[in-house]
């Protein structure tokens, strides 16, 4: 099985209102090359989410376009089945183990039971869960939780990995932990990757581009590039460069909130 | 391991010890009672006078009691498979649930008391009449507890399902029932005694033939002939029925959620 190739996408002038009147994105203009790791930060309630469900196809842009790999985003999902979405809450079903847990996705589109099992050892080696398969969400820690997520976002073998805060309710040392394991596993695989924090830290250490958005009706303010080589070890969160480029960000960020 | 186990034994004898010396001094209170006042038995029959009642009339308080068991189970069951299929049609479309539901509330509302020797008389005398009323009882709580657990799925799983285009039986079958099942149990809870309760009430109104009668059937003839101490023994053979049904049920749900943890 051969993953699939990575996935393009191209938001142009994108405006979404809510139902109640809510603007929560205005003028969003973005270009993510294939295999790029993006991530965006910017204010609570500023529509960050809202660009990821615009991107998954789950909703609709009130106006302006947003194409993945050239189609309409539910289009490109069905039609492609290359994406995967992680949330902040590892949202497992509790009446399942890990193991079926994983498999979830497969199972939904009906995949032969074989090859189901062998990549869902596959993927839970990948998160180091192998000796985990039997257990119930219940019996894991918040990180293992996650790492479950994520299992089950890779046994697809996305081309587009749509992550919300996936780290944001995990104690530190989880959270640094999971940034690596999540870099080395995207150096292998080269899916695209869109990443939404709260963390600038999280967002300069894993990415390759930081966009920074304003508070609601939520813009592009600025595209940061970060030129860090991967594979980036844990020294790199020491070094003077990267405190500069998390300074710099940081300042993107908070300027507006202090004028207001 | 002795330790333990005599810490479980201990443990056993905390939880058991109380409400069995609660037992023992409202008897004896009861018993007390009886004699310094010297109430007759009509009135009150003494607790060593309900004994000799149920030992003399055991085996028609037993066979009673079976027939009463059979036509809780059958309403209790029916319940259950209605119950839940009616849930899962609310759950599907809130058109149907919008136009049905205040008529199962309603349902649930009328006192079944009053209706029951109208359903026997619709439904037929013996054992169908007796299960239809305890069937009707037993429903609502199933039906309440299914349909609120079905919708109740939150939006990230149900995005997970949409975001792997999962089709609606897909959606029902795998995320929505199972979600369910916790909700399910406690509607069992309640209906298990209520099936029971609805059997005997079934029962005041008819007997399953010229030989066969349930509890609720002894519960009139004994009241009506002043048999208070055999009235008794039939009022504590329903409890005792109720309390089985009871924990049966819950013995079930136990073992269930075990897997549901999480949520409890």
């Amino acid at each position: 099985m051969e993953p699939k190739a990575a996935t393009t996408i191209v938001a142009r002038d994108v405006d979404m209102t809510f139902d109640g009147g809510v603007e929560a994105l205005a003028h969003v203009n973005v270009a993510i090359d294939a295999g790029s790791f993006v991530s965006i930060v910017g204010p609570s309630g500023c529509g960050k989410s809202t660009f990821l469900r615009l991107v998954s196809g789950l909703i609709q842009a009130s106006s302006g376009s947003i194409e993945v790999d050239g189609a309409e985003p539910s289009e490109a999902r069905r039609l492609r089945r290359h994406l995967s979405y992680v949330l902040q809450d590892a949202t497992l079903l509790d009446w399942r183990p890990v193991a079926t847990n994983v498999a979830l996705p497969l199972e939904l589109r009906g995949t032969a039971q074989s090859e189901v099992d062998q990549r869902v050892e596959a993927c839970l080696q990948l998160v180091g869960l192998q000796d985990m398969a039997h257990l119930y969400p219940h019996q894991l820690s918040g990180g293992m939780r996650m790492r479950v997520s994520i299992a089950r976002a890779l046994v697809t073998e996305p081309g587009l990995l749509l992550m919300d805060e996936p780290f944001g309710a995990l104690d530190e040392i989880s959270r640094q932990r999971l940034n690596h394991d999540l870099l080395a596993l995207w150096c292998q695989r080269q899916w695209t990757c869109i990443f939404v924090t709260h963390s600038v830290q999280e967002a300069v250490f894993l990415s390759q581009q930081v966009m920074v958005m304003t508070p609601r009706p939520g813009q592009i303010r600025a595209v940061h590039d970060v030129d860090f080589p991967y594979p980036r070890s844990r020294s790199l969160r020491t070094d003077p460069a990267f405190g500069r480029l998390v300074a710099r960000v940081s300042e993107d960020l908070v300027s507006e909130d202090l004028q207001s | 391991m002795v330790a333990e186990a005599t810490g479980h034994m201990m443990k056993i004898f905390r939880i058991v010890l109380p409400p069995a010396l609660t037992l023992v001094v409202v008897v004896a209170a009861w018993q007390l009672l009886i004699f310094v006042f010297s109430i007759p038995p009509y009135i009150l029959p003494g607790p060593l006078v309900v004994a000799a009642a149920i030992s003399k009339h055991l085996d028609s308080l037993l066979h009673a009691a079976a027939l009463t068991a059979q036509a809780a189970i059958a309403g209790f069951v029916l319940s259950l498979l209605v119950g839940f299929t009616t849930a899962v049609m609310f759950s599907q479309s809130e058109w149907i649930e919008r136009s049905l539901y205040p008529y199962a509330i309603f349902l649930q509302t009328v006192p079944i008391v009053a209706v029951a020797p109208l359903i026997v008389l619709w439904i037929g005398h013996g054992l169908t009449g007796v299960i239809a009323v305890s069937f009707i009882i037993s429903l609502f709580p199933i039906v309440a507890n299914t349909t609120a657990g079905l919708t109740s799925v939150t939006p990230p799983l149900r995005d997970l399902f949409a975001l792997h285009d999962a089709s609606r039986w897909q959606l029902l079958w795998k995320l929505q029932v199972p979600h369910a099942v916790p909700a399910m149990l406690t509607g069992a809870r309640i209906s298990c005694g209520l099936s029971v309760i609805g059997a005997i009430v079934g029962e005041f109104f008819t007997g399953y033939g010229t030989q066969d009668f349930g509890l609720g059937y002894w519960i009139t003839q004994t009241n009506v002939h002043v048999k208070t101490p055999y009235l008794f023994a039939c009022v504590l053979f329903s409890t005792g029925l109720g309390l089985l049904f009871f924990g049966v049920v819950s013995v079930l749900n136990r073992l269930v959620l075990r897997r549901w943890a999480a949520a409890h």
